[in-house]
């Protein structure tokens, strides 16, 4: 029982930490319909200059987090204008092809630049060592990044769903031209869901940090995680993001825990089985 | 016609004359892609070596020419091998970071009359492959074999093994339980994790749940090593006292700073720590870290590529610079000498390096994390090294 427990617990934070980086992809492809496989690196241009600020400028672990994702989405606001612009709408082998090479460039300029060895993000006192939970110790951080992936889901949903902006969103990704013709901005209301998915990515690059170290192949190594994470959930559905990554997170954890030599068999029969009986992930949309 | 053509350069080439020759070495190993600090090891280990010594020996110049194999890539190993040998006319080879690439390289070097001096893979079987490789780095066998025997020491009766499915990790495994079973210890269980484990929460409370004392570990140098540690002190077993063994690929240098506290106390075996107490050591690493460019980013490899130029070296005055490989292999078996690891020499029955493994245990001294050596076993071959 007492090992039931505590499986169940790696699952939930295992799960979180996918689900914060993954929801910003789900935002991009759902919302936007641009696969940008470069999501990953995003979330490792926050970790490092997370690790920058809080190493090298000692700043605290906080100021750390909003640095990383306010610096990303600065290097991100021109990407977006000059190179993403192009590929909205364009057929995805292109935008497959493009966000890839802005990929390996990420990851030649941070191997250059930074070195290729791995970074830590200190973390502060509070989230260091183990939290007592009655049947087991678990690490501090580990549910910082629960209680994380709980108000990005609260957040964002009530940012698409009850807010202005929101209405204009899903008007925008339902009829451009439409939204355009009703006087939407429909060129700014990407630019900022653009910025929001790649805050996103940022935020879980450094609150994943612990789980998913940051080095320069980073973006590559979970490239795939994050999109089936993105595709057994549905592309753009925020509660089914986060069944799919609590899903794939208790399959991955258990399977690990009984079978370790089987390693991601569980995970992708997993996928296998949702995508046959959802086609269009649990909670997407047909198109 | 072409083939009387190669013979007749063939014909050339091996009676090359002994004056004022360039030799070229040829360097094959990950100087970029997600190995890339190892290549850049292997880099600073040869430029320490040229700074220190000089880049002429005798009458003959040397000259390093480096290929990039960024990923284990047998194929391309063998593409980029024969393209040093057939168009740059190299002498010797020499790098290699991973087994398969050191295994496919290994079958071209008679027909093209170059030794290979691996400064790396450490799979016992390469030096099988061809008898013209030597090797100056260590095995897996080497290095994970005398934990068998701190186990033992320690009093630890039951120990389960954790390592990366892949061949070096079933090789440590199979080193550790060799030795620790036959010392009388008990294996409770063998796990072998696959590559891309990036959570260890579940393996831990595996661990946990095996009842056993300590645990034996192998991972390879890199990424994973950061999140293996980190879970080992998040889930309480350093706290309940499991210990944890493993080889030094666990702690290499670079990776300490991330380890940091949460490695303090761990014992690990390894052949080479960058902190070893010795003028040879101190000289080396000077050299080293203005090679590379950052004290921080020196690692193993560095020392491997050094003494693998020592090597290469000796074979150059062994034979005036002319190319024959048969005699150069055969002027350095027994060669023994004073490399910053310790005494060393290479097995002259199996071209492999004797050399002390040293037990080490992290320690913070001086503003830095070191890997401390507190034993030493002096003179180990590689126990896991069967004649063809």
């Amino acid at each position: 029982m007492q090992t039931v427990l505590s499986i169940a617990a790696d699952s939930l934070a295992y799960g979180m930490v996918l689900f914060i980086i993954s929801i910003g992809l789900s935002v991009t492809m759902g919302l936007m319909k641009v696969v940008n496989l470069a999501h990953g690196a995003f979330a490792m241009i926050g970790g490092y200059i997370a690790c920058y600020a809080t190493q090298q400028l000692g700043l605290p672990f906080g100021v750390g987090i909003v640095a990383a994702v306010v610096g990303t989405v600065l290097i991100g606001i021109p990407l977006e204008r000059f190179l993403y612009r192009r590929i909205y709408g364009a057929p995805e082998l292109t935008q497959v092809l493009m966000t890839i090479g802005i990929t390996f460039i990420i990851i030649g300029i941070a191997n250059f630049a930074l070195g290729p060895t791995l970074k830590t993000i200190p973390l502060p006192s509070q989230l260091q060592g183990p939290v007592d939970l009655g049947f087991r110790s678990i690490a501090a951080h580990k549910l910082f990044a629960v209680a994380v992936g709980l108000v990005v889901a609260a957040a964002l949903w009530f940012i698409v769903e009850r807010t202005p902006f929101g209405v204009r969103l899903r008007a925008s990704v339902d009829d451009a031209a439409m939204a355009g013709a009703l006087g939407v901005r429909t060129k700014m209301v990407y630019a900022v869901s653009f910025a929001l998915a790649i805050g996103l990515a940022a935020l879980g690059g450094v609150v994943g940090a612990q789980l998913l170290p940051i080095e320069p192949y980073y973006a590559l190594h979970y490239m795939v995680t994050f999109l089936v994470v993105v595709s057994v959930g549905g592309a753009g559905s925020i509660t089914g993001a986060l069944i799919a990554a609590l899903l794939l997170g208790a399959v991955q954890t258990t399977g690990r825990y009984i079978m370790p030599e089987y390693g991601e068999f569980f995970f992708y029969l997993a996928v296998i089985e949702v995508v046959a009986v959802f086609p269009h992930g649990l909670m997407g949309r047909s198109k | 016609m072409k083939s009387v053509f190669l013979a007749g350069l063939a014909l050339v080439l091996s009676n090359s004359v002994a004056f004022a020759d360039t030799i070229k070495i040829g360097v094959v190993g990950p100087f970029s892609g997600p190995a890339a600090l190892q290549g850049k090891n292997f880099q600073a280990g040869i430029n320490a070596w040229l700074a220190v010594n000089g880049n002429t020996i005798g009458d003959d110049t040397i000259e390093v020419i480096y290929r990039d194999l960024p990923a284990p890539d047998p194929a391309q190993s063998a593409a980029l091998t024969q393209e040093l040998i057939v168009s740059e006319g190299v002498q010797y080879l020499a790098g290699y970071y991973y087994t398969p690439d050191a295994m496919a390289a290994a079958p071209i070097l008679e027909e093209g009359n170059v030794p290979m001096v691996v400064f790396n893979a450490a799979t016992s079987a390469i030096v099988n492959a061809s008898p013209y490789v030597v090797r100056t780095s260590f095995t897996t066998w080497q290095t994970s074999t005398p934990m068998a025997a701190v186990a033992h020491d320690r009093g630890i009766k039951k120990i389960i093994t954790v390592v990366s499915d892949y061949g070096p990790g079933i090789d440590s495994e199979t080193a550790f339980v060799t030795g620790f079973t036959a010392a009388g210890g008990e294996i409770v269980e063998s796990v072998r994790m696959p590559m891309n484990t990036n959570d260890f929460s579940p393996m831990m409370q595996r661990i946990k749940d095996s009842g056993a004392e300590a645990v034996f570990a192998f991972l390879p140098a890199g990424p994973a090593t950061l999140g293996f540690v980190q879970a080992y002190v998040e889930n309480g077993l350093k706290d309940a006292g499991v210990t944890l063994l493993a080889p030094g690929d666990l702690t290499q240098e670079p990776d300490l700073a991330a380890l940091g506290d949460n490695a303090l106390g761990l014992l690990t075996t390894f052949h080479y720590a960058v902190s070893h107490d010795s003028p040879e050591n101190a000289a080396f690493v000077a050299s080293a870290t203005k090679a590379i460019g950052s004290a921080s980013e020196l690692s193993f490899p560095a020392v491997g590529a050094y003494d693998g130029m020592y090597v290469i070296s000796k074979m150059i005055e062994a034979t005036g610079g002319n190319q024959d490989a048969a005699a150069a292999v055969e002027a350095v078996k027994g060669l023994s000498w004073i490399s910053p690891r310790g005494p060393v020499s290479i097995n002259p029955e199996n071209r492999h390096i004797t050399q002390n493994i040293y037990l080490r245990e992290v320690a913070f001294e001086d503003g830095q994390y070191i890997n401390k050596e507190i034993q030493t076993f002096e003179n180990q071959v590689d126990p896991g090294w069967k004649a063809p």
